[in-house]
């Protein structure tokens, strides 16, 4: 069945066809669409889930956590301020490997206040230790939610979905609904190896010791490396059922490209409009979008980006005191392997818009301005 | 006629409430009630937390801080503590202070800190689009609870006397002469004081529970609210669907920043 939703029912409609059992949240724009189409569908009896409506986001992780740890699947949704209140509680899902999947909406963290999109409240919980998949349509954000519980119950990580507020959050596009009783081909009902279980007790979060701690943590880096591969096995066995996939990069016209423009979240899918506007114009350029942000595709980016002369990194984030924090990352991701130079441009904070012209005014400079510095350009901002 | 623009920040207008919001009737209040106590404005500090209450410092020109959700009370315990001088006047909703900021709602009653809680109750998360708070009644509608509420509400002027606090006070915008009283001894009284005041949202709650009318609002404000002396009369029975309006507790008692400079001199003084 194919339907006209926006961004925040998608992810309603993702988690509608995975045999979730337990919901938690509070409400935040702009978010809260998410959580109230499921509840509607939770007290409709349209899917069989417990819907609680908690007193913080803390509180919304936190039963999360625990539903987890008793054996089924757990999801909730936020943005800013209520990604950044749960930050505790994230970590605390990663020590005790629980595969929770966590819809962030993408807003700008206050003060002052902003309810539009930007990435720092995502991008400030790289070190959690959760995976990270961004998205750029409404169609791949259902999609996303299915792998997310798929990927998380392979690795035993938690999975964090990202969408930018209102640019995806509120758009409506034509989605092809999945349904649970296909998706259950795709992804089977949730048995955890470990959980809360009276005939075999079990102890979730206890004191870890010098002696013990160090090795827990090596495991989940571990984890993290072994969900590059989970996550492209996943998208590709989605694909087989579902005939849509999605790959951790997406490169764009990236062939013969002396240019290439690194993008994420909505910007790419304008950045692709510039880049065949400039291809016809007989500019060699092409882009990069960066799906999977954690773990980091280390190999795909440098499989692309090596054949550039250019690399030029746009931000909509910013880690204050250093650059944009996908330059940082393709940077790491590059050092010492090629010396395919990297420019970094940050823009769009707060919600503030990226249009064509702006990415072409990006692109302009990258292709032809040898003089601009080389860490960090700001596009747009009036000083 | 009073002049209301003595007081208001223009250039943050226009506000954002909704028409037939009650907050604007409880700005206006505030603001007789502010310039009723003759205090400098530079000796007051009203301190917000996030939802559509929390816009109200938003508009008046007074020393104000707008915070984060939840935490206006621990903000303003910061104020108060650096400059106990101060009047420190803390807006808040329902939800920013019982749900969130629940934990220090109930702590800065028990211990009493001379800061004055204007508590916002529109049994709804308005600003969000309408989700179920810690007041919505039981069986009343919201974006979460679409088939009915089914959890117990807060009574949040009971938790501010069983806290502790040392005043208590319950109000509504039908009522605004009255309010503006209440807020007067509210911030007049030394210790923690509360004015819970029933303010209308008819778009989040009104149109989802058969009051979509502002008006309709206001007569569902007049007709369950009931003056305490009044109430004290009534039976169980006739006290069902009713709220009590008025001081709900005045009492004395020891003030949180007062013995901590007391103890502070004391031990100066043993030196
Ligand atoms: S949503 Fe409700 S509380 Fe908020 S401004 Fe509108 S009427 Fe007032």
């Amino acid at each position: 069945m194919r339907k006209v939703i926006m961004g925040n029912h998608a992810v309603s409609y993702g988690v509608r066809a995975c045999d979730v059992k337990v919901l938690s949240a509070y409400p935040i724009t702009p978010q809260t669409q998410v959580v109230e189409l499921l509840s509607e569908m939770c007290a409709s009896g349209e899917i069989d889930a417990k819907f609680i409506k908690v007193e913080s986001e803390h509180s919304a992780m936190t039963a999360c956590v625990g539903a987890s740890a008793a054996g089924v699947r757990a999801f909730t949704a936020t943005s800013a301020q209520g990604l950044l209140l749960m930050h505790e509680v994230l970590h605390w899902a990663v020590g005790a490997r629980l595969p929770i999947v966590l819809a962030n909406i993408n807003r700008a963290v206050g003060p002052p206040w902003s309810i539009w999109t930007d990435q720092n409240d995502s991008l400030s919980q790289r070190d959690v230790g959760w995976l990270q998949i961004y998205c750029e349509s409404n169609q791949e954000t259902q999609d996303t939610i299915v792998q997310a519980f798929k990927i998380a119950e392979t690795v035993k990580l938690p999975v964090m979905l990202v969408l930018d507020a209102f640019f995806l959050s509120h758009t409506f596009e034509i989605v092809d609904i999945l349904e649970a009783k296909d998706v259950r081909k795709f992804l089977p009902p949730y048995v955890a190896e470990t959980k809360i279980d009276v005939d075999d007790p079990h102890s979730f979060g206890n004191l870890g010791s010098p002696s013990e701690y160090f090795e827990l943590r090596y495991m989940i880096q571990k984890a993290m490396e072994e969900a590059r591969d989970v996550v492209k096995d996943v998208d590709i066995e989605f694909k087989e059922h579902f005939g849509r996939g999605y790959g951790v990069v997406h490169p764009y016209r990236c062939d013969g490209a002396d240019v290439i423009l690194v993008t994420s979240g909505t910007v790419a899918s304008t950045t692709r409009a510039v880049i065949d506007e400039m291809r016809d114009e007989g500019i060699k350029i092409g882009s990069l979008k960066i799906r999977l942000f954690r773990p980091f595709p280390v190999e795909e980016v440098y499989e692309v980006l090596s054949k550039a002369k250019k690399v030029a990194v746009i931000d909509r984030n910013i880690s204050f005191g250093h650059h944009g924090i996908f330059f940082q990352e393709i940077k790491s991701a590059l050092y010492g392997r090629t010396d395919v130079p990297i420019f970094g441009y940050i823009t769009g904070l707060g919600g503030r818009d990226v249009t064509p012209k702006v990415i072409r005014e990006i692109a302009d400079r990258a292709v032809s301005d040898e003089k601009q510095e080389r860490d960090i350009n700001w596009i747009g901002v009036k000083v | 006629m009073f002049d209301y623009l003595r007081y208001i920040r223009e250039r943050n207008f226009p506000h954002i409430w909704c028409s037939g919001c009650g907050d604007g009737i409880v700005l206006k209040a505030l603001i007789r009630a502010v310039d009723k106590l003759g205090i400098s404005r530079d000796e007051m500090v009203m301190v917000s937390g996030i939802g559509c209450s929390s816009r109200t410092p938003g508009y008046v020109d007074i020393n104000t801080l707008h915070t984060t959700h939840g935490r206006a009370i621990p903000f303003a315990t910061g104020v108060k503590l650096a400059n106990p001088k101060l009047h420190v006047i803390v807006v808040t909703g329902d939800g920013d202070a019982t749900a969130i900021g629940g934990n220090h709602y109930i702590h800065a009653a028990r211990r009493n800190i001379d800061l004055t809680v204007l508590l916002y109750n529109n049994y709804i998360y308005g600003m969000t689009g309408g989700q179920v708070s810690p007041t919505t009644p039981r069986g009343k509608r919201a974006s979460t609870a679409p088939f009915g509420n089914q959890e117990p509400a807060f009574n949040i002027s009971d938790l501010a006397e069983a806290a502790g606090a040392s005043f208590v006070a319950r109000g509504d915008v039908y009522h605004a002469q009255k309010l503006e009283k209440l807020i007067v001894k509210a911030v007049q009284k030394k210790g923690f004081s509360v004015v819970e005041i029933l303010s209308p949202c008819p778009t989040a709650y009104g149109r989802r529970n058969r009051m979509a009318h502002p008006v309709k609002m206001m007569e569902w404000l007049r007709d369950q609210t009931v003056p305490v002396a009044k109430w004290e009369r009534l039976s169980p029975e006739e006290r069902e669907g009713k709220v009590r309006t008025g001081i709900i507790v005045d009492v004395d008692k020891v003030e949180y920043t007062e013995t901590n400079d007391k103890l502070i001199e004391s031990l100066k003084a043993d030196k």
